[in-house]
């Protein structure tokens, strides 16, 4: 559509071929796909742009994608309340040492929303100002939505079996 | 209710001192309501307009030092566990649980793929009566709390619970 | 008569005996204080902890993950049309407005979304707006409680009762209905519920304006939550708040109307925004009447459902409202991100499907409970601790939502 090729023209204009890796135009809404280390500038060009003014982020997805392909990506999903346009960003990034500049400075949103990434799927956020577990406690070992996650036997003594015979 | 009622002899009544504290004990059951999730609305249900549980006698309380009954309505999770634990032993003697919700008797809908789910709240603390119903309509729940009622009016005062337990055990 | 012989000055205790202590050497220090996962207030296993001067609140950090259930494991591990009742469970007072979002969700994928008949749209618009009506009393009835006024609470509960009996007569169950399916519902609307919908409709009329003599307009509960917990507009947009909460900071924002989503097109109703009436724009006394503004647009838009239910999009003998819902579930590889309007905020689900299996390979779900949260730290600042009662109430929280 006529905002996307927009916003994409802007975007090679300001910062050139070498930042912008693709594009992937199966997703809804449709997504540029961006290199791992320069996901601040260009969000940050993406709030403070006249023309495009993203606002809000709605949503910050971390996926695992196993260990055979051996990455894990972060997608991000902006919404722009005056221009009414929305934009998936994604990033792809090395499993065995996941590591991704935080946007906590530019969208508020993003401080839990990072940490609950950091929690279920262990992707360490740079620069984020208060990264630890959210959702698990904070004595829990492993990441639990990693695809080759095993649970621990017991906690605390109770057992994790499912017993099938209960 | 086993009570010789000699009301032609100036008003007396001759009964076991058993029956008459249960009698006192199961009427005026004072639950502290520990709602964590979805039960925790149908028990708010329950003891609003609709089906109302003061009638039964019962008012929720706060704190758990002045109750006599825990209802766990709801999942717990390994984190809540220690508090549940903590919550529990804070209770004063007789105490009694009431598990509301198949998520507390075991595990619910999560049992197969939650990892963070504790399969059945009696893996923390012991459990008197078991409430099926994913959420139990309140009907269900005043049942629940009906057979409470029928456990404690079969209690001792001389041999203490978990003594006449383990004493079943070994005859 | 003797006379009295003292001589009276204002300072003469002072010269007596004077103090060691006074108000500039005398060190405070703060207190942190513990509002446990258990409390009697109805919101849920949330653990607050409130760093307080005195009476005053500092800091308040919020620590989660009391109820964490594990939903987006369940996502990646059932197949798509099971996760259904799982999705219920999130946000458990208003879970056809979850299922909603998530039903839309896997017919965009697969492409199904414009083959939907109108009269299963209808009736899909029709129990989202009663369980948005019953959400909204869920929230009111507890915040009053918390204040202190118990009698709307039980006079809402006894109205929510009547709501939930007539979905209960529609799906089956009271509270998580697993009613709408993927490609249609479970089954159509029982006959006479039309009716019998109408005649509550008129009920309850007359019921919303006593709530608003009884509890929202209440002189009390006016001074309990007026300018209290003021929400700056630019910095609930930057938190990512959403739904009735940034409505009352003043900006017209309703995912009904901005995407358009389902037949909410084709109806007619307004969206109230917060004027500041009591107080100043975007406090706790503003939330509360948009919600209950709400409750009242959402009462129209079902009679509209209703006309239109029982004139164009009758009832047929041919209707099977499973016609639709395909045998196999299998989208192509694709990503999408779909959002709708929950009575708490935009509930959104990502999916990320392969196309080979008809299990996703991630479903994440994006709640509204979680960022309205994130702001509690910065609305309370300064105020009293029984003030910060009052903020959290109005945030109206289901922690199943939060923790998912």
């Amino acid at each position: 559509m006529d905002k996307f090729e927009d916003i994409k023209k802007i975007l090679l204009s300001t910062f050139g071929e070498d930042l912008i890796v693709g594009e992937d135009l199966s997703c809804t809404p449709k997504a540029i796909l961006i290199k791992a280390d320069k996901i601040y500038t260009i969000c940050q060009e993406l709030f403070q742009n006249k023309e495009m003014y993203f606002d809000s982020l709605s949503c910050l997805t971390g996926i695992d994608n196993g260990s055979e392909k051996d990455t894990m990506e972060v997608v991000y999903n902006l919404y722009s309340i005056p221009f009414e346009i929305s934009l998936m960003l994604k990033v792809e990034i090395d499993r065995k040492n996941p590591e991704v500049p935080s946007v906590t400075s530019i969208w508020q949103t993003a401080n839990w929303h990072e940490r609950e990434a950091y929690d279920l799927l262990g992707i360490h956020f740079t620069g984020h100002p208060d990264m630890r577990r959210i959702l698990m406690p904070a004595d829990w070992e492993g990441h639990p939505l990693r695809k080759d996650y095993e649970e621990p036997l017991e906690y605390r003594g109770m057992e994790t079996v499912r017993r099938e015979d209960d | 209710m086993k009570q010789d009622n000699q009301l032609n002899s100036g008003g007396v009544i001759v009964s076991k001192l058993e029956d008459l504290t249960n009698w006192a004990r199961l009427s005026s059951i004072w639950p502290m309501g520990f709602g964590l999730a979805c039960c925790a609305i149908e028990m708010m249900g329950s003891m609003a307009s609709g089906y109302d549980l003061d009638r039964y006698g019962v008012i929720p309380r706060a704190s758990p030092r002045l109750s006599d009954v825990m209802i766990v309505a709801g999942t717990v999770t390994y984190k809540m566990a220690d508090r549940v634990r903590r919550l529990y032993e804070q209770m004063s003697e007789p105490r009694y649980v009431i598990s509301m919700g198949s998520c507390a008797n075991c595990g619910g809908p999560y049992w197969e793929h939650g990892y963070h789910v504790v399969k059945g709240v009696d893996k923390i603390i012991p459990v008197d009566v078991y409430v099926p119903g994913c959420p139990p309509r309140p009907e269900a729940l005043i049942g629940g709390i009906i057979k409470l009622r029928e456990k404690i009016e079969g209690e001792s005062l001389i041999a203490p619970r978990l003594l006449i337990n383990s004493m079943k055990e070994k005859v | 008569m003797p006379e009295i012989q003292y001589k009276y000055h204002k300072d003469n205790l002072k010269k007596s005996e004077p103090n060691i202590y006074n108000k500039d050497n005398l060190r405070t220090e703060e207190m942190v204080i513990n509002i446990g996962p258990q409390h009697p207030s109805t919101h849920g296993v949330l653990r607050l902890e409130v760093v307080t001067d005195g009476e005053i609140v500092v800091d308040v950090v919020p620590h989660l993950g009391y109820l964490h259930r594990c939903f987006e494991k369940h996502g990646e591990s059932v197949p798509f049309n099971q996760v259904i009742p799982f999705v219920d469970r999130m946000d458990y007072v208003a879970s056809m407005n979850n299922e909603h979002a998530y039903v839309m969700g896997v017919e965009r994928m697969l492409g199904i979304q414009d083959q939907i008949p109108k009269r299963i749209e209808y009736i899909r618009v029709l129990v989202a707006e009663l369980n948005r009506i019953a959400s909204h009393f869920v929230a009111i009835g507890t915040y009053g409680l918390d204040i202190g006024a118990v009698t709307p609470f039980l006079w809402l509960m006894r109205d929510r009762e009547h709501i939930l009996r007539m979905l209960e007569w529609v799906s089956g169950a009271r509270m998580l209905y697993n009613y709408i399916w993927i490609g249609g519902l479970y089954y159509d609307l029982p006959v006479g519920f039309e009716e019998r919908c109408a005649e509550f409709i008129n009920y309850l009329k007359p019921k919303l304006v006593e709530l608003d003599n009884v509890l929202v307009n209440n002189k009390i509960f006016v001074d309990r939550t007026a300018n209290i917990g003021v929400l700056d507009r630019n910095l609930a947009i930057n938190n990512g708040v959403t739904g009735p909460m940034l409505r009352s900071t003043g900006l017209k924002f309703d995912l009904r109307r901005v995407d358009g989503y389902s037949v909410y097109p084709e109806l007619d109703f307004n969206i109230p925004v917060g004027k500041g009436e009591m107080g100043q724009t975007g406090d706790c006394w503003d939330r509360t009447w948009v919600r209950a503004e709400e409750c009242k647009e959402s009462v129209k838009i079902i009679e509209q459902c209703l006309s239109k239910l029982l004139g164009e999009h009758k009832r047929t003998k041919e209707f099977d409202p499973r016609q639709f819902a395909p045998k196999k579930i299998r989208p192509k590889a694709q990503d999408l991100y779909v959002r709708s309007e929950n009575p708490k905020g935009e509930v959104g689900f990502f999916f990320r499907a392969d196309g080979r299996s008809d299990i996703a390979v991630r479903c994440k779900a994006r709640s509204c409970c979680f960022s309205n949260l994130s702001i509690l730290p910065e609305l309370s600042k300064g105020y009293m601790v029984a003030d910060l009662i009052a903020i959290v109430g109005s945030l109206d929280l289901v922690l199943g939502e939060v923790d998912r």
